[in-house]
């Protein structure tokens, strides 16, 4: 009896052992979403948009009203949208596809003459490739609107510039998705959302400009390019503005004990301590960071929103996303509501930057007055858009230049407070 | 006695190193002190304590076991690692006090580890030792991914809630919490508890002659087995309540939880001497005191302080592979 009791869980634990073997040997459960892949996926809960509070909306999203320009062109258009509609990141691929179709058929509903080819790119490089070859060869699609990750947007982009088709991503934040490896920008690409340093930016001149704070405390995972760079990016910025960082301490993936470094961040006693990681280890930070007595205000970057983020702990914290519930403006809530009425669904940042996106291009279009990318790509260049995420303009590398959402925790709730620009 | 003035001299300066090195640290600790501030050491220290003290659990577990069977059993991080997970459920789930889940939390940790020995360290009694070794880093890989699947434990980061509230006080400048001083206290009286099992009852007498001759022991009529049994039991008991007390400090389980924390007090127990209980619970002091201050005082620290653990374990090794309260032993050959 005990003989094969023994033998059982031998094998048992001989099994085990194989089928672990295929899993990953990295302890990493968590998805440390590295800015390559899935950009703003993580910090998509609710819907709305990043702008800045401009006093009186000058577009109002209704299907007669599709672009400032309110030309609609003559020429017929055909628009491909690469999103991934299989696999794992599927939810991704289909609210791009849902906001971008939304604003494609408003400037249908309005009298434009586009045609949609929709083609699954799978969030991979290969897939995606052949994907960007298909629509372009065989259904000669002008105008690319996707992919989701960066890892499949970039090499969309190494064929849409080659063939000079226009290519906007919603969501790759990526720097190469738009600028060559020699550094020049790739002129037939462009992206809609902001790229993950900019929060860092941003944090910094909300800290310094509406916080007073005139010393600041970083902690960051060394490990993790997305949360390193937001805290670089703030170092420089709060220090450029005048401020000091007296704590600029780096630690490992899988820290647990933070006494050293929040004994130096209380001996410092900063007015910020900005914690740019996610929030699983956010709530470990401010957790002893409490015990320590830190009294200074938290901050943070997209990463904090997860409904698994220990409000109590970050109590009177601010952090930066790309969007917020509490948009009072009409292009804002027109959107949410229409976008809620045809999907049955609130639209997450997906489909708020998939949706901004569609209508970059198509005002772009509109203002070129020619079906010619060439003409489109310096349009955009030099776009004025007030969309869904913001008052959008484009710097030289093609990247979005908007404001960002600065979202509260207060009460034990997150609340919207306000709009920060990028300066 | 005679002494031959070669081994004199060497005596001499081995010595002469001993006291430079304790000078040093002294000057260094004291010049420290003079550039933070006093308070800032000393909180340091309160902090190191803190990890000290439950090092000191986790090491009593790899240096009993070390002692018995001159096995290192690099499973006892992730039996650690049980305890605090079964801990989080007896307290999310069940809604369970301290108490009660620390206690629930070493008896789980105790059958578990009770049947690892059955099943993979008892078969290879007679086998040479390394493979015992190699198949406790199997059992230590078993238990990680094992746990990590969706149906056991998930691989998720899980969010440790705390079975009480946690209360600073500040003492002249210098924050100390509840947590610290039950950590404190829950492990005196697990050593104290130790100590007598070990050097006052039948059973530890037991133990302590099985530790210095199996073959004899068991001549004398102990039931070796049952004490080798016994041994990891109380270990895995230890290590539980380490986990739980881990997770209250730091409170965030995942089921790689265990491997940092087991290495360290791995070569905690090395640098007391490995087979010596009071030498464990020192080297493991020692152990939580160099992680916070090499924080606290090396510039880089927070990057550097698993490399100066691992240091440390080098220099014992070179220095003093028997450790700070372990004596030399002659392999049997």
């Amino acid at each position: 009896m005990k003989r094969v009791l023994l033998a059982v869980m031998a094998v048992a634990m001989v099994l085990s052992l194989v089928l672990s073997g295929c899993a990953s040997p990295t302890p990493t459960p968590e998805p440390t979403a590295v800015p390559t892949a899935e950009p703003t996926v993580e910090a998509t809960a609710e819907p709305t948009a990043v702008v800045e509070p401009t006093a009186e909306p000058t577009v109002a999203v209704e299907p007669t009203a599709v672009s400032e320009t309110s030309a609609v062109p003559s020429f017929p258009i055909k628009i491909a949208i690469l999103a991934p509609l299989s696999g794992d990141v599927k939810t991704f691929g289909e609210s791009t596809r849902d906001g971008a179709m939304m604003a494609i058929e408003e400037a249908q509903a309005a009298g434009w003459d586009i045609e949609v080819v929709l083609a699954d790119s799978k969030c991979d490089a290969q897939e995606a490739s052949n994907a960007a070859n298909k629509v372009i060869s065989e259904d000669g699609v002008h105008y690319i609107i996707g992919e989701v990750c960066s890892s499949a947007s970039i090499p969309i982009s190494e064929i849409a510039e080659a063939q000079k088709v226009l290519q906007i991503s919603p969501t790759s934040t990526n720097p190469s998705v738009t600028v060559n490896e020699d550094g020049s920008t790739k002129q037939y690409v462009f992206r809609a959302c902001f790229l993950d340093p900019f929060q860092g930016d941003v944090m910094a001149s909300f800290a310094l400009d509406d916080l007073s704070a005139k010393t600041a405390a970083v902690l960051y995972d060394v490990g993790n390019d997305y949360v390193k760079g937001l805290a670089e990016y703030f170092k420089a910025a709060f220090e450029a503005k005048g401020g000091t960082v007296p704590v600029f301490e780096a630690y490992g993936e899988d820290d647990t004990d933070f006494s050293g470094i929040l004994g130096k961040v209380a001996a410092a006693n900063p007015d910020v301590l900005f914690l740019p990681d996610y929030y699983n280890k956010v709530n470990l930070i401010a957790a002893q960071a409490k015990e320590k007595g830190i009294t200074a205000t938290l901050l943070g970057g997209d990463g904090w929103d997860s409904p698994d983020l220990q409000l109590d702990l970050v109590e009177g914290g601010y952090f930066s996303n790309h969007y917020s519930p509490a948009d009072p403006r009409e292009v804002v809530q027109n959107f949410v509501s229409t976008y809620t009425a045809k999907y049955g669904a609130t639209p997450d940042a997906l489909a708020t930057l998939a949706y901004d996106a569609a209508k970059i291009l198509l005002q772009s279009i509109a203002e070129a007055g020619v079906d010619d990318t060439t003409v489109v790509a310096e349009k955009m260049a030099a776009l004025q858009y007030e969309g869904v995420s913001g008052n959008i303009t484009y710097d030289a590398q093609h990247n979005p230049i908007k404001a960002a959402a600065i979202i509260k925790v207060e009460g034990g709730q997150v609340v919207f407070d306000k709009f920060v620009a990028p300066e | 006695m005679k002494v031959s003035p070669l081994r004199l001299a060497g005596r001499v300066l081995a010595w002469t190193v001993y006291v430079a090195l304790g000078a040093g640290i002294v000057w260094g600790l004291i010049a420290l002190t003079r550039m933070y501030g006093p308070v800032y050491f000393v909180q340091a220290v309160v902090d190191g304590l803190k990890l000290g003290f439950v090092y000191a659990l986790i090491a009593l577990g790899y240096t009993m076991v070390y002692g018995i069977v001159r096995l290192i059993n690099f499973a006892h991080g992730d039996v650690f690692m049980v305890g605090a997970f079964t801990s989080y459920f007896a307290i999310t789930k069940y809604g369970w006090g301290f108490v009660p889940a620390i206690l629930f939390a070493m008896l789980i940790c105790t059958l578990l580890n009770v049947v690892i020995e059955r099943v993979a360290y008892k078969p290879l009694r007679q086998a040479p030792r390394i493979a015992a070794l190699i198949t406790a880093i199997g059992v230590s890989f078993f238990l990680e991914y094992f746990t990590a699947l969706k149906f056991v434990f998930s691989a998720d980061y899980l969010t440790y809630q705390r079975p009480f509230e946690v209360v600073v006080w500040n003492i002249k400048g210098v924050l100390v919490t509840n947590i610290t001083v039950i950590i404190i206290i829950v492990t005196t009286l697990l050593m104290v508890l130790l100590q007598y099992v070990v050097n006052r009852t039948k059973m530890g007498k037991a133990m302590r002659a099985t530790a210095l001759d199996k073959n004899a022991a068991r001549l004398m009529g102990i039931n070796v087995d049952a004490i080798i049994s016994l041994t990891f039991a109380v270990g895995a008991a230890l290590a539980g309540a380490a986990g739980v007390l881990y997770a209250i400090a730091f409170p965030q389980i995942w089921t790689f939880m265990g491997i940092m924390p087991g290495l360290k007090a791995f070569i905690a127990a090395v640098l007391g001497g490995i087979g010596n209980i009071p030498g464990a619970f020192i080297g493991s002091l020692l152990m939580g005191e160099i992680d916070v201050l090499v924080v606290s005082f090396v510039p880089l620290g927070s990057r550097l302080r698993d490399l100066f653990a691992f240091l440390v374990l080098i220099i014992v090794f070179l220095v003093k592979p028997t450790g700070i309260m372990g004596e030399a032993q002659v392999e049997k050959v």
